[in-house]
């Protein structure tokens, strides 16, 4: 105990919360309360709607949601096969080995996401690899984004395993891809299902690479939120921020029941 | 070495594939969606439109003042914005960690899932709250009669500062959260009862074992802000430029894709470098925080 004094105490708590709550607990309120507003400057919104609902749910915006909705399962899933299989090929090497994977891998996340969109847009314009206007050019931005946590991730992961079991089974006969199939992956299943949630919920709120390279057919969520705030609307953009919060929170809460399950068994 | 030897049978016996042949699928994938892409750029910005190879791309954007301006703009941007987090996060790591209160460590959590949220989330609710029509310019304007507000400062450096604290903030608590963890509290009550008093306490103990993890998050958070695009496209400022945001306004507003280049591969390096410092300052504060855990056995 740092603090003795009960009044001390007392007001490390009180400095403690009046930078806590309006730094990180106001913002989302914020935004959860002006979505159901039909003004807001005073004190209190003035009244209560749910017409900017109605609105960023109409046409558009619900389309938006559907392609933020792919696009993320997408990109987390090649993000989640790329980064574990890379991951669990860097451990069997040697430190030399696994020292530039990991630069490798890790790479995505120094270099600036608008960059990553960029180089994209100057590869993938002209043919043979023609990817630009189509969703696949905004499925990979984001897979190749995603891929350096989901590798972070599970290396980390293996870090942790406990060698023994692998052993065992390799010295009663199975085969490495048995020994995959059966020990690794199955002891590695929480960390899996926590990557993929994590890269969904990183693809659903990317914009920076998204802003660079989306084609007008494929419009993601952020996109609308940007375009609508940008228009003025800040309403129906709350609105449409609290669709992309609820979401990626409910995905999020299913994942995370799959891991407590998988971890359980 | 049994174990080496029960492991390299039937490995050698079964697997005809060598070992780093298991790492080229990835490679592959990496290799055409991010490294080849990414040499492109570099080769783009030593190709001037108008054919050839040459430097001369550079020197007219590195000339110019808006470039300038965007690097000191992005560099003191990022700069403040990540003393702030700095001094925030270890305000509230070390009130959650040592004067504990009923919910501090539920509420540390709950910022955790705020991570999962995109910030531009954060600019849009500072519109709300601080924006020229938004709730406390409105508040001063009903009590005070006065045609505006006081706060316009979110069209400046400072709003994009402000919305990066609050966005940052918790990538700094939590390798503080877990070095505060580790540390032996016999070290704190015996400072205390040889009568050092709590900033006395904080300055000699605490913050010495907290340097690696201060370091460690301070550095993620810099390479963070430096490449903020976000933040900084939600406040729609005309005058806060940044490297990020001359990229975008180069390449798909003015569609100069040579001068974009440029600026990619500048602020590329220049992260990239500051990667590297964090990802070294993060090895090296892993040994340490093994011996604590072996000392702590």
């Amino acid at each position: 105990m740092l603090l003795h004094g009960k009044a001390a105490r007392l007001i490390a708590q009180a400095v403690f919360l009046v930078l806590f709550l309006p730094l990180f607990a106001l913002p989302f309120l914020v935004i959860v309360v002006a979505s159901f507003a039909t003004d807001w400057n005073g004190a209190l919104p003035s009244g209560l709607t749910v017409q900017h609902y109605r609105e960023a749910l109409g046409g558009d915006a619900a389309h938006a949601l559907t392609v933020s909705l792919l696009t993320a399962v997408a990109a987390s899933l090649v993000a989640l096969l790329v980064g574990a299989w890379a991951a669990l090929a860097a451990h069997r090497l040697r430190r030399a080995g696994r020292g530039v994977m990991d630069t490798l891998f890790t790479l995505p996340v120094a270099v600036p996401s608008v960059v990553v969109g960029l180089s994209l847009l100057v590869a993938f314009s002209k043919p043979p690899l023609l990817l630009n206007g189509t969703p696949g050019i905004v499925i990979t931005a984001h897979a190749v984004l995603v891929t350096a946590f989901a590798y972070q991730s599970v290396s980390a992961a293996l870090a942790r395993l406990d060698p023994a079991c692998e052993q065992i089974a390799a010295s009663l006969g199975a085969s490495p891809a048995r020994v995959l199939w059966r020990i690794r992956i199955p002891l590695l299943l929480p960390s899996l299902t926590g990557a993929a949630g994590l890269g969904f919920a990183l693809s659903m709120g990317e914009l920076s690479a998204t802003m660079m390279l989306y084609p007008p057919s494929w419009t993601p969520l952020p996109v609308s939120i940007f375009g609508a705030t940008d228009r003025g609307s800040l309403f129906t953009g709350a609105a449409l921020a609290v669709v992309l919060m609820a979401t990626t929170l409910l995905v999020l809460l299913a994942v995370s029941r799959v891991r407590n399950r998988a971890s359980y068994r | 070495m049994a174990s080496a030897t029960a492991g390299a049978v039937p490995t050698g016996r079964q697997l005809s594939v060598p070992r780093w042949a298991w790492t080229l699928p990835p490679l592959a994938a990496l290799g055409l969606a991010f490294l080849y892409p990414l040499a492109l750029v570099v080769w783009q910005s030593v190709s001037p439109d108008s054919g050839g190879h040459d430097l001369s791309a550079y020197g007219q954007v590195l000339g110019s003042t808006v470039f300038r301006e965007a690097l000191l703009n992005t560099v003191v941007i990022a700069a403040s914005a990540t003393a702030g987090c700095l001094v925030l996060g270890f305000t509230l790591a070390l009130v959650i960690a040592f004067v504990p209160f009923p919910g501090g460590r539920a509420l540390s959590r709950v910022v955790d899932v705020f991570l999962a949220f995109p910030s531009f989330l954060i600019t849009l609710a500072l519109l709300f709250l601080y924006g020229t029509t938004g709730i406390v310019n409105g508040l001063w304007t009903q009590a005070t009669g006065a045609a505006n507000g006081p706060l316009d400062f979110l069209q400046t450096p400072w709003g994009v500062v402000l919305a990066e604290i609050t966005y940052f903030t918790p990538f700094v608590m939590r390798p503080l959260l877990a070095a505060f963890e580790r540390l032996d509290t016999a070290q704190i009550e015996a400072a205390s009862s040889l009568g050092a008093r709590a900033p006395r306490v904080v300055g000699r103990v605490i913050l010495p074992e907290a340097l690696p993890a201060l370091a460690a998050g301070g550095s993620l958070v810099l390479v963070m802000c430096l490449n903020e695009f976000g933040i900084v496209l939600f406040t729609g400022a005309k005058g806060v430029t940044t490297l990020p945001m001359l990229v975008y306004g180069k390449a798909i507003l003015d569609g100069d894709y040579p001068g974009a280049c440029v600026v990619a591969v500048v602020s590329v390096v220049v992260s990239v470098a500051l990667h590297t410092l964090y990802r070294a300052v993060v090895s090296r504060t892993l040994p340490a925080s093994g011996g604590t855990r072996a000392a702590a056995r």
